[in-house]
């Protein structure tokens, strides 16, 4: 027998996997468009944050809906609160990314810079965290889940060498400062984007056990 | 708080039938213990050998250790009037009896030895503000208790049970025959006896087992399925049927 509210969990799930797409693709974009230089690029993504913004506000809506309906609870109740949370952290991703398409935009109309930041291995852990951690909520995965928690501090850590790395190149190319800092910035969005993914993890997890991990994933995790 | 009620590998059986399968469980002084899980699953069959009550069908046998507040009520020579004076019983349907709203409050305590009008009528008026119905019934108490709405004559009920001074209350669904409102007074009400009385309340109602209860059980087929602190049973149930069964998904 199928409940109403699987019925309504359905649904939800659909909307928040669809979200959940457009964010990855526009992070994705967002880093090509740093990558290639494209302002065009970074352009559409900045304009596409808004479909984004009115899909969250759809899914918290839905999970709103089905809390005062269904007043769910066990598995059902850890499931609409961790979809509740990771919702927002699925759109300050996308906010993220437009920020970081922003930088693109930026960077498309200054010359290049005569010291080159290896942008890469940031590029590619947090693609892999992202993808990671939707892979996770897709699959309720707790491996994966917790493959992303563990991955963030590399994430941090690239972010903190991009830090003394603009630093010195400030020192040594004080012409490409505003080039620079533009990197500086979307390094720092990159290791908000992992934190937010790590978000949705620890949501993941709650989801499927039960326990709250956040600050605590030393506790035997 | 030591535990006032505590059962060890209880089994039951109406004839051939078992209806209970070695259950454990015990209640703590004052707490607030909900017995859920589907209709004919035991969970009021287990309420009723608190206080004996299925001592009045004839078929039934009972193994197992039940201990209520400190004795074995299964022994020879246990005083049932006694155990029933400390453990009170309140049904899903009120049941007062065709007398005075008065008479019905007063009986336990008339029936236990008290004559004295002024502690009557003590009992009587304090029992009643306990059960929450004083207000509403202090100026006729001289009629008839099938009067009152069926919210009231469950409180009235209540009263009853608390006229005798019992340690215990057991409750077997008694809101699931009232309107919403009548249901908020019966759980506030437990709310406010909590503490002093110790209460297992038998529950349909999941969202009432939520509300009111400090801990809950799960019944399942005659069996104890799981038992824990409510918040954790209705967050986090340890065993699938319990999942299955708190959140609806049946067969």
């Amino acid at each position: 027998m199928t409940r109403h509210l699987d019925r309504e969990i359905g649904r939800l799930k659909e909307a928040v996997l669809n979200l959940s797409a457009l964010v990855e693709e526009s992070v994705y974009r967002a880093i090509r468009a740093v990558e290639d230089g494209d302002a065009a690029l970074a352009k559409q993504v900045i304009e596409e944050d808004a479909i984004i913004d009115q899909r969250e506000v759809l899914v918290e809506e839905e999970c709103l809906k089905i809390f005062a309906l269904y007043q769910p609870v066990a598995i059902d109740l850890r499931f609409l609160v961790a979809i509740l949370k990771l919702n927002s952290d699925l759109e300050r991703i996308g906010d993220l990314a437009g920020n970081i398409a922003s930088r693109a935009k930026g960077l498309a109309g200054l010359p290049r810079p005569s010291g080159i930041i290896d942008f890469a291995p940031m590029f590619a852990a947090a693609k892999s965290m992202l993808r990671g951690s939707l892979e996770s909520l897709v699959e309720l995965d707790t491996k994966k889940a917790l493959e992303v928690i563990r991955s963030d501090e590399a994430l941090d850590e690239a972010n903190r060498a991009n830090y003394r790395e603009v630093k010195s190149l400030i020192r040594a190319y004080p012409a490409d400062l505003d080039a620079l800092l533009h990197y500086l910035s979307v390094s720092r969005y990159l290791e908000r984007i992992g934190d937010h993914c790590t978000n949705i993890a620890e949501d993941v997890l709650y989801m499927m056990e039960g326990k709250i991990v956040r600050h605590r994933l030393d506790e035997g995790w | 708080m030591g535990e006032v009620v505590t059962v060890t590998g209880l089994n039951l059986w109406y004839g051939e039938r078992q209806a209970l399968h070695s259950i454990s469980l015990a209640a703590t002084e004052g707490e607030v213990l909900a017995l859920i899980g589907p209709s004919g699953c035991g969970k009021s069959t287990f309420l009723r050998t608190l206080n004996r009550m299925n001592d009045l069908i004839p078929s039934v046998r009972i193994e197992g250790s039940v201990v209520v507040l400190g004795e074995d009520i299964y022994r020879n020579g246990m005083e049932l009037a006694e155990l029933r004076r400390r453990v009170g019983l309140v049904f899903q349907r009120s049941n007062p009896f065709p007398k005075s709203i008065y008479e019905n409050v007063a009986y336990g305590p008339k029936i236990h030895g008290e004559k004295r009008r002024v502690e009557l009528d003590e009992i009587v008026e304090q029992s009643l503000r306990r059960a929450d119905l004083w207000d509403e019934v202090k100026d006729r108490l001289g009629a008839s208790a099938l009067r009152l709405s069926g919210g009231q004559q469950q409180r009235l009920c209540i009263a009853r049970a608390l006229a005798v001074r019992p340690k215990i209350l057991l409750m077997d669904e008694p809101a699931s025959a009232l309107d919403p409102r009548s249901t908020a007074k019966i759980e506030e009400l437990i709310a406010v006896l909590r503490g002093e009385y110790t209460i297992l309340i038998v529950t349909h109602n999941m969202q009432q087992a939520g509300r009111v209860s400090d801990r809950t059980a799960f019944f399942c087929d005659g069996a104890l399925i799981e038992s824990g602190v409510t918040s954790d049973i209705f967050t986090n149930p340890q065993k699938k049927e319990t999942q299955d069964y708190i959140t609806g998904r049946f067969g």
